[in-house]
């Protein structure tokens, strides 16, 4: 007979769990119990259960591994709910793990009690409470089949203190089969046979890649296709390293923050090849002009996805890469010499740039952070300027290098993922480019960093601006800057300290380099405070609604 | 337009919360929706009716598959099909009586609760044949009117 919370952590153990992101409190203390003599487990006491959820999915990026966080009932519970729906809209799966009240109580607004499993239900791939002990192996075994498999994503097991503490006998399924639950994987051979017509016929083909080349671990097998067919690649902000950077054959990234010649290429684009992509309208801009002239090609493994937004016309279903890898069989290059020379035209025309004067520019950090780390840093990014500069500026040339948070935007979400991703890779160089108004919401994770001897270095680009939002007001809203202002803000390079961390200010752009290699050279965590210039801008850009070829430009 | 659709799903705690969190999430109408176990209790059937333009249903049609205790989902609409819903209704008859059961026959409505003002009448059929009765007793007056939404089931092949 084992107890509840001893069947919960072998059952983690058998799923190969190494590390739990975690928060103490009184429903989950005979789960704490247990862990206190696992030692197989590590277990990394975060600071808010926000920064718990966060981490599990930073993990999860960096590894492709399933993240775990626990929290208590209540308002631990309630913590962990903007990092859940953060890892639902990137499709990241995560385990969240929760106390509840004991079952007897459920339902009376006992203390400490919340409808957990009510309020996640919509940003959940699936959830469970779990009512008897004897369930909670076999729950907790299906939570981690449905969380990987087909399109990833969190899924939450809510453990009321009685199951944690009741006892039963404990076997351990070996396997899960679900007959409500087959994700498709092969792709439709027909289908795929279709794509390589369309495929050889075009004459101004792009590939648009996103984060499911990456969660498909295919980024060789898109690389493949490439060199057979030289067909230009274009990633959304989740696709950032899914294709090398360095590749002549990429065009950056696409959509309201893309390079010119990508969004010139996809608008012109005569066949457009959607792998792991959504279509979501930070991508398309304005939808009725979107790749108007484009026959469209949609490879991706949730079928809800195809048409959706953009009418598709040769729907592949199933897994990247096993659909790419059937693809590259049969494959034949099209005629696209007079494509590839516009291409580049647009590329020398059109380059990303900004000013380059005496001033601490954000972009020239980034740049210089990326020479720094020879590009093979893992990045996590706050939101606002700060992320796309770093998308813009950063060279990728690896997957699960770049992790930031895309659809949900979710602020604080950098500095706890770099926790994460360092955890999983305690060697690697770990960065979170921060903005000064997001390091804020989860900065109380300084003490993670240190309690855990993480060496995560932060970038804080500080305009003592919600930038972005500050972006928004001066270019549509007469420069009213209602609430954007927060220089009224700590002394990071203090703050750091008094947390026992390095701090380093920057003023000047000839101190940004001997900063970075300080940092780099510095055994902890670093925290580097670039007081960059306040006004600066995120260009190219699509306003809201207009389509991809209207972008407007800081610098003419 | 107007879609039945079929689903089986899983009988659990929490998955009619989830069928109709997607509807109301995604800003679906639901006209109607029914459930009760099938003959094998650990599977439901919900039979609901929506309108939507086809990338709407389309849509819901997915949203429904991905649900991870969906087993099967069918659109009825446009396969043959019999569609039945169950109709309580209590009349306050004014002294007319004889008519409110007249009535009730020509539509072999069953008569299932007699007071002394009132008749209460159960009904089983297609839509069209219960607007037709509910019609004809709006000129008494309806006190209470109950509908259970539409079951539906496809033909068999002859
Ligand atoms: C949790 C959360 N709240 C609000 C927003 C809206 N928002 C998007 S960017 C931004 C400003 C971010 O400021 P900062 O972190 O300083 O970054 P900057 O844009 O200045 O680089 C805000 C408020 C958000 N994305 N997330
Ligand atoms: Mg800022």
């Amino acid at each position: 007979m084992k107890q509840g919370a001893e069947i919960l952590i072998d059952t983690l153990l058998k799923e190969g769990v190494e590390t739990i992101f975690g928060y103490q409190g009184g429903a989950v203390l005979p789960i704490f119990d247990v862990l206190y003599r696992t030692k197989e487990l590590r277990v990394v006491l975060v600071r808010h259960e926000q920064a718990a959820a966060h981490a599990a999915d930073g993990y999860a990026r960096a590894t492709g591994k399933v993240g775990v966080c626990l929290a208590t009932s209540g308002p631990g519970s309630t913590n962990l709910v903007t990092g859940i729906a953060t890892a639902y809209m990137d499709s990241i799966p995560i385990i969240a793990l929760t106390g509840q009240v004991p079952s007897t109580m459920i339902g009376n607004d006992a203390f400490q009690e919340a409808d957990i499993v009510g309020i996640t239900r919509p940003i959940t791939k699936q959830n469970y409470l779990v009512k008897r002990v004897e369930d909670l192996g076999r729950l907790v075994k299906e939570a981690f089949y449905i969380a990987r498999s087909g399109r990833p994503g969190p899924v939450l097991i809510d453990i009321p203190k009685d199951v944690s503490t009741n006892k039963c006998k404990s076997k351990i399924l070996e396997a899960v089969s679900l007959r409500s639950y087959n994700p498709t994987y092969k792709g439709h051979s027909l289908q795929i046979k279709r794509a390589t017509e369309a495929i050889a016929r075009a004459k101004k083909p792009v590939i648009y890649a996103g984060g499911g080349v990456i969660s498909s671990n295919a980024s060789d097998k898109l690389k493949e296709l490439v060199e057979k067919t030289h067909i230009p690649v274009t990633n959304t902000l989740m696709g950032l390293g899914s294709f090398p950077a360095a590749h002549p054959l990429f065009i950056g990234m696409l959509g309201m923050h893309g390079t010119k010649y990508a969004n010139f290429a996809v608008s012109e684009a005569d066949l457009l090849i959607a792998i792991g992509a959504r279509f979501d309208d930070r991508i398309t801009g304005k939808m009725e002009e979107f790749a108007k002239s484009a026959t469209i090609i949609h490879i991706d493994i949730d079928p809800s996805e195809i048409s959706k937004n953009i009418k598709c016309h040769i729907p592949i279903v199933g897994d990247v890469g096993l659909i790419l890898e059937e693809l590259n069989k049969i494959i034949s290059p099209p005629e696209i010499s007079e494509w590839l020379s516009k291409i580049s035209e647009w590329k020398k025309d059109y380059p990303l740039t900004y000013k380059e004067d005496g001033e601490l520019r954000p972009q020239y950090v980034i740049e210089e952070i990326c020479k720094l780390t020879n590009g093979e840093a893992i990045i996590t990014t706050e939101v606002g300027q700060n992320q796309m500069w770093a998308a813009q500026y950063y060279k990728f040339n690896k997957p699960r290098r770049f992790l930031s948070s895309g659809g949900l935007g979710t602020m604080g979400y950098g500095f706890p993922a770099a926790i994460g991703a360092q955890v999983a890779n305690p060697g690697a160089i770990v960065f979170d480019i921060a903005g000064d108004g997001s390091i804020q919401m989860n900065i109380q994770e300084l003490a993670t960093c240190v309690q855990e001897k993480l060496p995560v270095k932060i970038a804080i680009l500080n305009n003592q601006y919600l930038g972005m939002v500050r972006q928004w007001q001066e270019l549509f809203y007469d420069k009213r800057y209602s609430h954007t202002d927060i220089s009224v803000a700590p002394d990071f390079v203090k703050l750091a300290e008094a947390y026992g961390i390095l701090g380093i200010r920057v003023d000047k752009k000839e101190d940004v380099e001997k900063a970075i290699k300080k940092a780099l050279a510095y055994k902890g965590p670093v925290l580097l405070d670039f007081r960059i210039c306040r006004l600066e801008n995120v260009f190219p850009m699509v306003p809201a609604g207009a389509a991809l070829t209207q972008m407007v430009d800081g610098i003419a | 337009m107007r879609h039945i659709i079929s689903v089986l799903v899983e009988n659990k705690f929490g998955v009619l919360a989830r069928v109709a969190g997607l509807f109301s999430g995604r800003g679906y109408n639901i006209d109607s929706l029914c459930v009760a176990p099938t003959d094998d209790p650990t599977v439901s059937r919900m039979t609901i009716v929506t309108a939507g333009d086809e990338k709407i249903i389309e849509q819901i049609e997915k949203q429904l598959n991905k649900l991870v205790d969906t087993i099967k989902v069918s659109d009825l609409t446009h396969t043959t099909h019999v569609e039945r819903e169950l109709l309580l209704v209590k009349v306050r008859h004014k002294g007319k009586r004889s008519e409110v059961i007249e009535i009730a026959d020509i539509f072999r409505a069953k008569i299932i609760d007699v007071a002394k003002d009132y008749i209460t009448l159960e009904m089983t059929g297609d839509e069209e044949k219960l607007s037709g009765l509910i019609d004809l007793l709006k000129s008494f007056e309806i006190v209470e009117l109950i509908r259970t939404g539409k079951v539906a089931i496809t033909r068999a092949e002859k």
